[in-house]
């Protein structure tokens, strides 16, 4: 048996502040062979040059040990609680933000975080309500699963939501997915990973375009009506030749991810978040007894 | 498409106006670098910049640092922001400090085509999120203004073999993102006719 780890609040904390560093260092697998594809497929001169110079980019962070990109983001961490682990949800949030924090200062990552009026910094990488947790919570368990998603501005700035009537249909979906990218351009990263959110309500169908875009590329919907829409908006998508950094090209997206939930019978809410190139996530889970196992491919 | 080296900052506008939308280009010199608050200073704020812009090469960045003593930085991960957030201040960098070049990621919408063609500047694309490789790039921080706007001061850098970038704007009216744009959106009614 491993050795017992008793202070939890210090295990996830230091789960916190490895997996916000390890996010911004060392992108997942899924993600470098989508680009590798995607470099295979490029037939536009500038396409190629953005793409082998992402590929070079890389390599040069996992040789040099340093960031793939210099925006360290909104720290936003999944939490899924198991029903018997042993530490509350407000500990937990404060052993996340501990940990955050004591990347920030300790690495030195720059510090994004500004009060929303008066834009002055708030400290390292933490404020009021940052970072950002969501919850999930699961019976029969005594886990907790983190995942962070260090998203950058460039990507999240590209964010939109469009209240659909119920006429609109699915062709409305589909036409405000692609408005909504080929209006975005160059200014998120492409060619990066579409989260779409349907249904809900406004900000559930928000919270599920995120939720998507931290799917790793490669996965699709187990629904199949929707995973035909993923695969629907990712032909179309890349038919509109925005290209990589939007000059132009046959690949605009690596990936479109769906994510769904039942409306009302008079809603048809359709959220698009987008993730950049350098999609950067990893994963922990911490287990009841403090020992912690990283996932980066999660 | 060409290829180019050029060094800032320009003091000859043939430098700039032999770039075309698409040509590549490896930029040696100096650079400055400059983000939001860093321009909101300069034209809301009025208060004169303390290092001279003419015939510079701007940055679009907020870099990670490590702070050595008084004023001296040590680069850690340098990168680029996006462009189009700022793109109101072109205007105002080419005729009263002789800007010759921005450089971010991204793009600049159609309103930075005009003034960009008659104060012979161009945009460069640089490649979003490729901060690792630029950090190499980058041999020093040679300096540092306005350091209570951390990390968005004023910055100047020596940089070596600084690309590869890419002319989206010229001096000539060219701009790739207008003509992806003008495309796109062609496309965009033959798929909504098959929708």
């Amino acid at each position: 048996m491993s050795v017992v780890v008793t202070d939890l609040d210090a295990a996830v904390s230091d789960a916190a502040a490895h997996l916000y560093v390890w996010a911004l260092k060392d992108i997942p697998q899924d993600l470098r062979d989508a680009l590798a594809d995607a470099a295979a497929r490029e037939t536009s001169v500038t396409g190629q040059r953005v793409l082998q110079t992402i590929l070079r980019n890389v390599t040069v962070a996992e040789d040099e040990k340093n960031l793939v990109c210099q925006d360290t983001g909104i720290a936003v961490y999944y939490c899924l609680v198991g029903e018997h682990f042993p530490l509350h949800p407000a500990r937990i949030y404060a052993a996340l933000r501990e940990g955050t924090e004591r990347a920030t200062v300790e690495h030195p990552l720059r510090s994004n975080t500004v009060h929303t009026l008066t834009r002055e910094n708030t400290g390292p990488n933490v404020g009021y309500r940052v970072p950002i947790v969501h919850w999930d919570f699961v019976p029969d368990w005594d886990g907790l699963d983190v995942k962070c998603v260090p998203k950058g501005s460039g990507s999240e700035n590209m964010s939109f939501l469009k209240m659909c009537v119920p006429a609109d249909g699915v062709t409305g979906i589909k036409k405000f997915v692609l408005e909504s990218i080929v209006g975005a351009g160059g200014k998120p990263c492409p060619p990066g990973i579409v989260g779409v959110g349907i249904g809900g309500s406004a900000d559930y169908a928000m919270h599920l375009a995120k939720e998507a875009i931290a799917r790793p590329v490669g996965t699709h919907n187990p629904d199949p009506l929707v995973a035909e829409l993923e695969q629907d908006l990712y032909g179309l998508l890349n038919e509109t030749g925005i290209g990589p950094m939007g000059l132009g090209g046959d690949v605009t997206v690596l990936s479109v991810h769906v994510e769904h939930a039942d409306t009302h019978m008079t809603l048809n809410p359709v959220a698009v978040n987008y993730q950049c190139w350098a999609a950067r996530r990893a994963s922990a889970h911490v287990a009841a007894d403090g020992s912690v196992a990283y996932e980066r491919d999660a | 498409m060409a290829t180019h080296e050029v060094t800032f900052p320009v003091t000859d506008p043939a430098g700039i106006t032999k770039l075309r939308a698409g040509d590549e280009v490896i930029v040696q010199g100096h650079i400055i670098g400059i983000r939001d608050r860093t321009q909101i200073r300069i034209f809301d704020q009025g208060i004169e910049p303390p290092m001279d812009l003419s015939g510079a090469f701007l940055l679009h960045t907020a870099p990670n640092v490590r702070k050595l003593g008084p004023g001296r930085y040590e680069k850690l991960c340098i990168g680029t922001t996006t462009s189009a957030r700022m793109v109101r201040f072109t205007e105002g960098l080419g005729s009263q400090y002789g800007v010759r070049a921005i450089c971010g990621k991204g793009g600049f919408p159609d309103e930075a085509i005009e003034p960009m063609q008659r104060l012979g500047m161009v945009y460069f694309a640089i490649v979003g999120g490729a901060a690792a490789l630029e950090t190499t790039q980058i041999e020093e921080i040679e300096e540092v203004a306005w350091e209570e706007l951390m990390p968005e001061c004023l910055w100047k850098f020596r940089v070596k073999d600084f690309g590869p970038l890419t002319v989206g704007i010229d001096a000539h009216g060219g701009s790739l993102y207008h003509d992806v744009q003008a495309r796109a959106h062609s496309k965009l009614e033959e798929i909504y006719a098959r929708l």
